[in-house]
């Protein structure tokens, strides 16, 4: 997704972009996400003004690409079960507020009339109108086919899939002259580093060290049903395990319905390296905790369920922008669970960085380097 | 034999630990048990059924009272012995158990927790756990289907559906039925329909059961088989139904209902002969292009699997059944397709292995009758290999297909959908089909048109691509409220 | 040999007594030990679900609990699979249209 908007916004600058990838369109954390857009789970702070421009453009692409990426603008809503987490999330929305977020507290009387089958007795929530949710492999295959019908001109975008990147060329003074390839060399002045989870692999092809780890969640899916949950609910502590470093295991129930029907259940948080072996401990939390926020998903069957790799970095926010140690090489990777949300704004970012445009926010916190020079 | 546990005694079944756990109460299951069971072992023996028997040998339920149930069946008498040694045996048999996923338990390798869901279907379903040392998967096939236009109509069923209708309902799909597609099942399908009453108007295969011929030895090596097909053919012959090689049925009739289907030659490679299509009359279609193993529960846990000759996946195992995964056993079709007496030789070989290891005594597979064992197994795997390629689907069946003709059934995917996410948007697997189609994302979680969806993934002219070895980390659907009532101790191994 | 021989006289099938079940209000007669989808296939009922999108007609399929399309309403609950279900006296089966909770819409 994120490599799909840096094309789009790159092409649309004008400029002559090769996508390149080892497996298909939306093969990685892409095609295993849900597609949240959120703002509602973000600190104030460098990732939530990316969040926030990324919901604008979000809202502009909706209009741009065809209904079939099923962007909903549905909003958020946060619960709590008891009054201190309701206190938690008062002062939280607050410092939201303060950055640009719109909130609404949801008092417990009147949760129902936003979500008609959450669970009785809940305390009472935030609502957060600007989160939306699109169908990440969609949304990415139609970016891509709509950079390359507006790539006009001397613009021209090219696919080449099922390509496994081999090696990073680079000239006399260490500065990037292109890629190599399991079918051959490609000269470019640019190389953007948007692998995900497998960023940390194409860095040391370009021998720069960038710590992306891969964070395991998995997703329930259940039986298609009609709209039962109308906007993405979670409960209240499911920002704290967002936010946490830690490597064991973390659950907090979202629970959310689809266009197409199923509803789905994240999130786990994990880091246990590429293994996708189920654990049924973690269906065991996600079930518990969804049909405690709705008792009626009890009678529910789950049919499906999948494994994804979050790409980590240990302060949770991406690298987005040029690497000083190698003239030419950009990276956009390392979005950890958010990166549908954040790819358009990254994608406008590198694309103003490779033509010298003014950028819409101070990428430093983003810098690639900032996790030392070592290999 | 103790009947499956009563709720009172739940705990006594599901607690302490077997030694072998068998998943799938077929040939192959049901002999993999008793084996292990007549060695020594404590065995529980998992199926979703009722009854044992697994598809193969399917019987009515006691209710329906049949005194002849073998007039519906080939070779009985070893099946009626299986049950005599299964009845006088301590095996735990646990009917209408639906696994739904095979974990490692506390002691890495050596134990394993097998996670089902009891009850009828769809209305208080409950969760069961049963522990083992060892586990034998004989989950057997299903039917690999092949899409044409008009399949999705009333009174189109699976080959393998109108025969396990037949054999545990005893109803019949109609009157007059065409039986169509490919490999030896249609025979056996055909010939039974027609004695419960059928009119069996014509049996329809893409193939030219040329390919036995290319290997007579492995005929000849296979008495069996050959009697089997002398059996089902004579059968044919008396209810004056005509076999049709190098033919499919390429569109089917009706509005409400089937009324005749059409068919026309093929070539080679499976591509309708323009102009050849014949109208025939009928009110329901039997069809099925061979079985796809079922290897889910052993690919979730990093089985290896291997290409077949048919283009299907199946467990990769070595000499006495065992998978890639140390302690866990495979036989009968999971193992690649083979039929029922290739499935008993094999689980009899599993049961031992099985015993051998849990007993400490590896002297148990070198008997004998283990190297006699082996060698029928292999005698017997060369055999459904010649016949595996003689059936493998050629890459003209696509032909059939016009761009309106649901292919995932479940979510109502057309052809023309997928060929336009592999023309236009990059997609070049079934997964990426389904992400942009919803191929394969409903219900039966691509069980009927996985083949057919990895075929139009792959593009024109590779349309004999298998799928990749299936992989569904929930075998079955589970209510969420029995999955969030698991007890948290003992829902995983070792905290990973 | 007789083409009008059934399946129930192959076997020399002698079940207990028969009963009764409706399927859409209409009255039909079970065998005990018949599943859901048999009784309706010996009433010559094929089709007893339609689908999500097109609205299509659908029945027993696979017949062996796989494919998912033969999901019935039965006693009110939706999604059952019939061709598993085991036929009980007094049943009330219902066609299933599309995902069977549009109930539960909101």
């Amino acid at each position: 997704m994120v490599g799909a908007a840096c094309a789009y916004y790159a092409a649309r600058s004008g400029l002559h972009v090769t996508v390149i990838d080892r497996g298909p369109v939306a093969g990685g954390t892409t095609g295993a996400g849900e597609g949240n857009l959120l703002v509602s789970d973000k600190e104030p702070g460098p990732e939530l003004d990316l969040a926030l421009l990324s919901t604008r453009l979000w809202r502009t692409l909706s209009g741009a690409l065809p209904p079939r990426i099923e962007y909903e603008a549905k909003g958020g809503l946060v619960v709590a079960s008891g009054e201190a987490g309701m206190a938690a999330l008062r002062d939280f929305a607050e410092r939201q507020e303060r950055a640009g977020v719109k909130t609404e507290e949801v008092t417990g009387d009147r949760l129902h009339d936003l979500e008609p089958h959450l669970a009785q007795g809940l305390a009472g929530g935030f609502h957060y109108p600007q989160d939306a949710q699109v169908q990440p492999a969609l949304a990415a295959a139609h970016l891509l086919r709509a950079a390359g019908e507006q790539a006009s001109g001397r613009a021209r975008l090219r696919l080449r899939l099922g390509e496994k990147v081999t090696g990073v060329l680079k000239g006399a003074n260490g500065e990037v002259r292109g890629v190599r390839t399991v079918s051959g060399d490609l000269h470019a002045p640019y190389v953007v580093n948007a692998a995900g989870t497998w960023g940390a692999e194409v860095a040391r092809l370009a021998d720069v060290h960038l710590p992306v780890l891969p964070r395991r969640g998995f997703v329930l899916v259940t039986e298609p049903l009609p709209r039962v949950v109308r906007r993405k609910v979670y409960a209240a502590d499911y920002v704290a395990d967002v936010a946490s470093g830690s490597a064991a295991l973390q659950t907090s129930a979202v629970v959310e319905g689809t266009p197409a029907g199923p509803v789905l259940i994240g999130a786990s948080r994990e880091r246990v390296g590429f293994d996708r072996t189920l654990s049924v401990e973690v269906l065991r939390r996600l079930a518990a905790q969804a049909t405690r926020l709705f008792p009626m998903l009890a009678d529910v069957r789950a049919i499906r369920t999948y494994a994804g790799f979050r790409p980590y970095l240990p302060d949770h926010l991406p690298a987005i922008g040029p690497d000083p140690r190698v003239p030419g090489l950009l990276h956009a990777c390392g979005h950890e669970g958010a990166g549908i949300g954040l790819a358009p704004a990254t994608g406008l970012i590198v694309a103003g960085i490779l033509t010298g445009e003014e950028l819409p926010l101070d990428i430093d916190p983003f810098r690639p380097d900032r996790f030392g020079g070592a290999r | 034999m103790p009947d499956s546990p009563s709720d009172e005694r739940a705990d006594d079944a599901y607690g302490a630990p077997y030694d072998l756990a068998v998943i799938g109460a077929g040939c192959a299951g049901l002999t993999g048990a008793v084996t292990a069971s007549e060695l020594g072992l404590s065995v529980a023996l998992l199926d979703t059924s009722g009854q044992v028997g697994g598809q193969f040998y399917r019987t009515p339920a006691p209710a329906l009272g049949a005194v002849r149930p073998e007039a519906l069946h080939h070779d009985w008498s070893a099946f009626a012995d299986l049950r005599r040694r299964l009845e006088a045996s301590a095996v735990v048999h646990l009917a209408g158990h639906h696994v739904w996923t095979v974990a490692r338990g506390s002691e890495g390798d050596t134990e394993w927790v097998v996670h089902a869901v009891t009850g009828v279907d769809g209305c208080g379903e409950r969760p069961v756990r049963v522990r083992a040392r060892t586990v034998l998967l004989a989950t057997g096939a299903s039917e690999r289907q092949l899409p044409f236009p008009g399949w999705t109509l009333p009174g189109v069923v699976g080959a393998g559906g109108a025969q396990a209708m037949l054999k545990s309902g005893l109803v019949l799909p109609g009157r007059r039925v065409v039986v169509a597609g490919s490999g030896p099942l249609l025979l056996a399908v055909a010939s039974s329909l027609a004695a419960a009453g059928a009119r069996v108007p014509a049996v329809v295969e893409a193939s030219g059961y040329l390919g036995y011929a290319r290997r007579p030895g492995a005929l000849a090596a296979n008495p069996h088989k050959l009697a089997e097909a002398l059996v089902h053919g004579a059968a044919l012959l008396r209810h004056g139904v005509r076999l049709r090689t190098r033919s499919a049925v390429t569109r089917v009739h009706g509005t409400a209902r089937v009324e005749a289907v059409t068919v026309s030659r093929v070539d080679r490679d499976w591509r309708p002969v323009q102009g050849t299509g014949r109208r025939i009359a009928c009110d329901a279609l039997a069809v099925g292009h061979g079985l796809v193993p079922q290897t889910e529960l052993a690919t979730s846990l990093g089985c290896a699997t291997r290409r077949t000759p048919d283009g299907t996946y199946a467990l990769e195992l070595d000499g006495l059944q065992e998978t890639s995964v140390p302690g866990l056993w495979a036989a009968g079709e999971t193992g690649g397709i083979g039929g029922a007496q290739l499935a008993r030789t094999e689980g009899a070989i599993a049961g031992t292995a099985a015993a051998a290891r849990v007993l400490g005594q590896p002297a148990l597979t070198r008997s004998r009758r283990v190297r006699e064992l082996r060698r029928r197994r292999d005698r017997m795997r060369a055999f459904a290999d010649t016949m595996a390629a003689a059936h493998v689907p050629g890459p003209g069946w696509v032909q059939w297909l016009n761009d309106a003709t649901d292919v995932c059934r479940c979510e109502e995917v057309t052809a023309g959908a997928i060929r336009e996410a592999v023309a236009d948007y990059g997609a070049r697997d079934a997964r990426t089909v389904k992400l942009l189609t919803r191929a394969g994302m409903g219900w039966c979680q691509g069980r009927m048109c996985g083949a057919a969806v990895a075929c139009l993934a792959a593009g024109p002219g590779a349309a004999s691509v298998p799928p990749s070895p299936e992989r569904r980390p929930l075998a079955v659907p589970v209510p969420l409220g029995v999955l969030g009532a698991l007890d948290p101790d003992e829902a995983d191994g070792p905290v990973s | 040999m007789a083409r009008d021989r059934s399946p129930a006289e192959l076997v020399g099938a002698a079940p207990e007594d028969p009963f009764e079940i409706s399927f859409d209000g209409r009255t039909l007669t079970a065998l005990p030990g018949q599943s859901v989808a048999a009784a309706l296939w010996s009433a010559g009922i094929l089709a007893w679900r339609t689908t999500r999108h097109g609205g299509r007609a659908r029945g027993a399929f696979c017949g062996i609990g796989q494919c998912y399309d033969c999901l019935a309403t039965i006693n009110d609950r939706p999604n059952r699979r019939a061709c598993l279900v085991p036929a009980r006296p007094g049943d009330t089966i219902t066609t299933q249209e599309g995902h069977g909770h549009a109930g539960l819409a909101v």
